[in-house]
């Protein structure tokens, strides 16, 4: 990769909740790491989403979620990534995702979860390393 | 090397065809300085020429992302396409950037006649001027009718970049903590329109005379005197009055010969390209080189001043090309 090159990240809150703190915690994260971070703040559709990751070029999309309704964004989401092309896109997830709907979730494109109180450099480790590169 | 030509020829397809992944990926590769993007753009560049650019600078929390998200929505009314390249500052310590610009443009980013795109500065010199004149390129290329460019102005090569643009709109809101009469010269000198934003708050009116008092100071017989616009982003209020002098401004750029502007303009684009080549890529070739390496070292040690290692350096470089003419 060239050393130019700047692993960029969106991160995005979907749905109604309005708690943001862990989202901006996380993005300030990524930013401290070197990395760019496209924050697009609360309430964003799944459209919202991947129509900024398509004209972002993000190389990553970081979704905090605590509103429970993550079994109908991220279906949504993966489907409409696959529509614009950018399933090679590293997906995590953040918030309040319990363990029983990960494993579904996996097998649709979540790369891996992130629950409350996980250290923000293990969040950061895991993007660096999966993120695509190009 | 094949597949390089391929690679390049692809995205310069797309982004005539108006394909967002393609503009996207050749941003990043303008962005990342990558030889594939400077060749798409050089091919892309007979199909520029035809956007309108405009720029928008002043001070952080003034308002200038919610004007744009105003101005953009009222351009898509009249079914014109816009594009925004919004640029804000990379960290010295980290070498990350939080990009939020386009928090208060979201509205508009399933509408398909717009392109917005978030840049940092990535703090090279001259670097983030090229790169966001490529990418206004790009987007002028694949068919945006209007372009608009954000940035802090926060320092000298923020002005720099601004001037890729035919209008530039600066803004400031009252009460910020920035004293209108400490704007920088460079804000005061490049502005095209002045807007005073957030005008429900106090002060409003005053600010619109300081930055009138300073205008008039700078007024030239014959030429564009500068309006002051009155605006509330969050309401919309006042935005139309802004249309309403970006579309006379660009009519006085028209009436006062286009052909002297577009001439004056590529004349700015090639002087870019200069130091482009010159400063950045210059230098790169020189850090491999242990002649130069020595240099620096007689430089460091005040055997030799900076001047005259450029000199020198300058002689020797036309010294090469002469040699490399003569060979068959």
């Amino acid at each position: 990769m060239n050393s130019r090159a700047k692993l960029r990240v969106l991160v995005a809150k979907p749905g109604l909740d309005d708690h943001d703190r862990g989202a901006k915690v996380i993005a300030r994260a990524f930013r401290d790491a070197g990395m760019e971070v496209i924050y697009t703040g609360l309430r964003q559709t799944p459209e919202q989403i991947v129509k900024t990751a398509v004209q972002e070029d993000a190389d990553a999309i970081a979704l905090s979620i605590l509103s429970g309704a993550h079994m109908t964004l991220f279906p949504r989401i993966f489907e409409l990534m696959r529509k614009e092309g950018i399933s090679d896109v590293l997906v995590i997830g953040g918030g309040i995702i319990p363990d029983e709907d990960v494993s579904e979730l996996k097998k649709m494109g979540l790369s891996e979860v992130f629950g409350p109180g996980t250290p923000t450099s293990v969040v950061v480790d895991y993007v660096v390393q999966h993120a695509r590169r190009r | 090397m094949e597949a390089l030509v391929i690679k390049v020829d692809q995205l310069v397809d797309g982004v005539l065809k108006d394909d967002r992944k393609a503009i996207a990926r050749l941003i990043s590769l303008i962005e990342n300085d990558s030889p594939e993007g400077l060749g798409a753009v050089r091919l892309l560049y007979p199909h520029t020429g035809r956007a309108y650019v405009i720029g928008v600078t002043g001070p952080a929390g003034c308002g200038k992302s919610t004007l744009i998200y105003r101005l953009a929505s009222e351009l898509r009314k009249k079914d014109k396409t816009v594009g925004v390249v919004a640029i804000d500052p990379t960290s010295p310590f980290s070498g990350g950037a939080l990009l939020g610009d386009r928090i208060r443009m979201q509205n508009l980013s399933t509408d398909e006649g717009v392109y917005i795109r978030s840049m940092a500065t990535r703090g090279t010199l001259g670097g983030l001027a090229k790169a966001t004149a490529d990418a206004v390129r790009v987007l002028d290329a694949s068919g945006k009718d209007v372009v608009f460019v954000e940035t802090s102005g926060a320092g000298q090569s923020e002005v720099d970049v601004i001037k890729v643009a035919h209008t530039i709109l600066v803004v400031m809101a009252p009460g910020l903590g920035d004293d209108i009469q400490a704007s920088k010269a460079g804000m005061m000198e490049i502005g095209d329109i002045f807007i005073v934003n957030k005008a429900d708050r106090d002060n409003a009116d005053k600010a619109v005379e300081e930055i009138e008092a300073m205008i008039e100071l700078g007024i030239q017989e014959g030429r564009w005197r500068p309006p002051v616009v009155k605006t509330t982003a969050s309401s919309g209020r006042g935005v139309e009055n802004v249309v309403e002098k970006i579309e006379e401004h660009e009519q006085y750029l028209t009436r006062t010969s286009a052909k002297e502007n577009l001439v004056h303009r590529s004349e700015i684009e090639i002087a870019e390209a200069l130091r482009y080549r010159l400063t950045d890529r210059l230098m790169a070739e020189l850090r491999k080189d242990s002649n130069f390496a020595r240099l620096v070292k007689r430089v460091a040690a005040r055997k030799m001043d900076p001047y005259s290692a450029a000199d020198r350096l300058v002689s020797e470089y036309i010294r090469k090309r002469g040699r490399s003419r003569r060979k068959p």
